[in-house]
């Protein structure tokens, strides 16, 4: 048995989605006899856990400030070992347009993509580049903040007049934008289990309710989603999205449970979007989906991510 | 025994993630319809501490003198314990039915005593007042913007709402004319209209006289059900009070009035109320048997002997001083620090300013980008049904000091300064 602070809120727009992540956790560190200590994650976050002295922090925080690294480096200078990445690969995982960059030179298929921050376009004339980043990457674009979670400030681009506006609504939720190629097709997430030999928990879709599955708003606008194993996907194609999976999970050096967010499309190609490295564990999230479908119940992913607790140094 | 170690037995039993899914086929559609829960995350984080919050609607309770509360406490306590503390009529109070006719005088409204329903809040009354006329599928009007709260309960009820623009003058009466015979050439006429004629919340106008003349003869003409919302009425910094609709009607019946003591005196007491028909009082009162069988005794027997002893008018008067001021200070700094694109309504009263940007910012990343500096507003999209309002914004005025005001506002400014020159340079104008 160990003395547990759960890390929860905080000031980043998933705040929500990360207490109610946060209750869970903590229902589950009960049930498996921890102790547990609740701690808002807000400007007195330090003092808090130095006098709460846990043994370990499971770190149940979405988005900016909780899964960037920040916190992640608070607790390597206090000492206590944490759920989740390490300082570095949060950053990595955090940032789209790193994340991408690695994924490249690792051979994870991502879409192609060209990102911007604010001075490039302030200062540099990068507003310029747009004919042909549109010209290259083709038409509908998907416009993204580099540095969210969720959905928020993401837009699809499918005049070609519109991507200025839709850089511009992105540069709200950070200062560095990525500008991707839309593929269209079915979503999936595979949660991979970074044990010494990485393993992957079932795959997931998530399959929009009453819309199209391949159109953007559908992905994008939270909505009623069916989470579900996916039908009608050839055994390799689920084998391969486990392998790019721990693929993408080990090229930015993860730890803990990771969630991988891919795009199986129309010719069977998977496509990576992303590597969440402290995903949801709410009601209706993914993680906790495949962990029924695997079998093994949502208390266990919470002590194996407590069983994977460390400090990069 | 310690709250702790019963927080945390009491829920170890609960419930896990992996059940949830056996409510998902249980939910009622009721229950289901909310909030976009992009705008649910965002305005989550407005409440934090150290964020400058202008998107609350909060009046200022500081305000209310502390020995005033405990002369009223302390005679409760010995004249009114008992019935203080029992269940009351669904109706409401009858000593307090009386005060709030009296205090509706003063408005020039003249309701009967019998006509009055005491609601949990404004809230309530609005609440009860769609669900006695709404069923799912409804066509219903309401302004464009219209009050933020208001749209849960259509939603709620499955209103399908047409919005009514709104100028200097309030409501377009002339556009509600057009939409209301559409909608009948369609074969929906609308149920009802839901208007807050007085410094309107969210847009801070108020309605014209002659509007109003006209709303109430079209009203008549073609039987138009008005829900009139007046929770600001008395929150007025300057010019004449004008007629409510209530009034203009006449008893004609057509008008079904609402309020609430929350902006004049208190929104912690949960006490508002609606007047109607008594055919419709009927109604209201079953759906608030069902809500919440009657309102609080405790509170409406404060309120009432408030206002037996003590001339509201003057609390009014005195929070209206320190609203005016605020808004004042809002007004002038938005003059000053907001760019010469923006333009944003000039209110005589209430507690809210509306502000329209270019309509290439979308104030939900505004948001985003303010909430980093620290300052909060409600996103426009929050006013409407169908998706408008992107680029507007809300301000609140009254619940924050004028030095945060400025502050606030000021910090407002340098982000959409900074978006409108990014703007700028993503959309060369080409010559
Ligand atoms: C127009 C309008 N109606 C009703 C209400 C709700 O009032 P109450 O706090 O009494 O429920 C408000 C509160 O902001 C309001 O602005």
């Amino acid at each position: 048995m160990s003395r547990v602070a759960v890390l929860k809120g905080g000031p980043s727009l998933e705040r929500e989605v990360s207490l109610r992540s946060g209750t869970n956790v903590e229902l589950a560190l009960a049930r498996l006899g921890h102790e547990v200590i609740p701690i808002e994650a807000d400007q007195h976050l330090v003092r808090t856990l130095r006098e709460a002295r846990p043994d370990v922090a499971f770190v149940a925080l979405h988005g900016r400030g909780g899964e960037d690294g920040t916190v992640q480096e608070i607790l390597e200078i206090l000492q206590i070992p944490y759920t989740g990445s390490g300082v570095l690969a949060s950053e990595r995982a955090m940032d789209k347009v790193v994340s991408k960059a690695l994924f490249r030179n690792a051979g994870v298929p991502a879409p192609p993509g060209y990102a911007f921050n604010k001075d490039a376009f302030s200062k540099m004339g990068a507003a310029d580049t747009l004919p042909e980043m549109q010209q290259k990457l083709g038409l509908p674009l998907c416009v993204k903040p580099a540095r969210q979670g969720s959905a928020f400030g993401i837009t699809m681009v499918r005049e070609p007049g519109d991507l200025g506006g839709a850089i511009l609504n992105a540069m709200g939720y950070d200062d560095r934008v990525l500008v991707e190629r839309f593929v269209p097709g079915r979503e999936l997430a595979v949660s991979v289990v970074m044990a010494p030999e990485p393993w992957a928990l079932p795959v997931i879709e998530a399959v929009p309710l009453g819309r199209d599955f391949y159109d953007f708003e559908a992905r994008y606008t939270p909505g009623e989603t069916e989470l579900r194993s996916p039908r009608d996907v050839d055994d390799d194609i689920i084998q391969e999205a486990a392998r790019v999976s721990i693929l993408a999970s080990r090229t930015l050096e993860c730890r803990g449970i990771t969630r991988v967010d891919l795009i199986l499309d129309d010719d069977n190609h998977l496509w990576v979007l992303e590597v969440n490295t402290i995903p949801g564990m709410t009601d209706t999230s993914l993680l906790p989906k495949a962990a029924e479908v695997a079998g093994i119940g949502f208390d266990r992913v919470v002590a194996d991510m407590l069983d994977l607790a460390a400090l990069d140094v | 025994m310690n709250t702790h170690d019963v927080t945390m037995k009491s829920q170890t039993p609960l419930v896990g993630p992996a059940d949830a899914a056996r409510y998902d086929s249980r939910f009622s559609s009721l229950a289901s319809g909310t909030m976009s829960s992009a705008m649910r995350d965002l305005m989550a984080i407005t409440e934090q501490a150290d964020v400058i919050s202008l998107a609350g609607g909060l009046p200022d309770t500081e305000a209310f003198p502390r020995a005033i509360f405990d002369g009223i406490v302390s005679d409760m306590g010995s004249e009114y314990l008992a019935s203080s503390l029992q269940y009351g009529p669904t109706d409401g109070m009858k000593d307090l039915r009386e005060q709030i006719a009296i205090l509706m005088s003063h408005e020039g409204a003249h309701a009967r005593v019998d006509d009055i329903l005491i609601t949990s809040g404004g809230q309530q009354a609005i609440d009860l007042s769609i669900r006695t006329f709404v069923n799912p599928g409804d066509a219903v009007l309401a302004e464009g913007p219209t009050y933020p709260g208001a749209v849960p309960c259509f939603t709620a009820y499955g209103a399908d709402v047409t919005h009514i623009p709104l100028d200097d003058d309030g409501m377009r009466v002339d556009l509600l004319e057009e939409a209301y015979a559409r909608l009948v050439a369609e074969g929906r006429p609308p149920k009802l209209l839901y208007t807050i004629p007085n410094f309107q919340n969210p847009a801070g106008v108020t309605m014209s006289l002659a509007r109003r003349q006209r709303l109430i003869e079209f009203s008549h003409a073609n039987g138009l059900l008005i829900i009139e919302d007046n929770p600001y009425g008395m929150i007025r910094f300057e010019g004449e009070a004008l007629p409510t609709l209530f009034e203009l009607d006449g008893g004609a019946g057509w008008v079904v009035y609402l309020s609430t003591f929350s902006k004049i005196l208190a929104p912690g007491v949960r006490v508002g109320w609606a007047v109607a028909p008594p055919a419709v009082l009927r109604k209201m009162n079953l759906g608030k048997q069902a809500a919440d069988l009657c309102s609080s005794n405790l509170t409406q027997r404060f309120i009432t002997e408030y206002l037996r002893r003590h001339d509201y008018r003057e609390h009014v008067a005195r929070v209206n001083t320190l609203y005016k001021a605020r808004r004042d200070v809002m007004l002038s700094t938005m003059e000053q620090r907001f760019p010469a694109s923006a333009t944003w309504t000039h209110p005589r009263g209430g507690l809210f300013v509306w502000a329209t940007l270019p309509d290439y910012i979308d104030t939900k990343a505004l948001q985003a980008k303010a909430l980093e500096r620290q300052v909060a507003f409600v996103p426009g999209e929050a006013a409407f049904l169908d998706g408008r309002g992107k680029s507007s914004m809300r301000l609140n005025f009254s619940g924050v000091s004028e030095a945060l005001i400025t502050e606030g506002i000021g910090r407002l400014g340098e982000v959409l300064t900074d978006f409108c020159a990014l703007h700028e340079t993503l959309h060369p104008r080409r010559t």
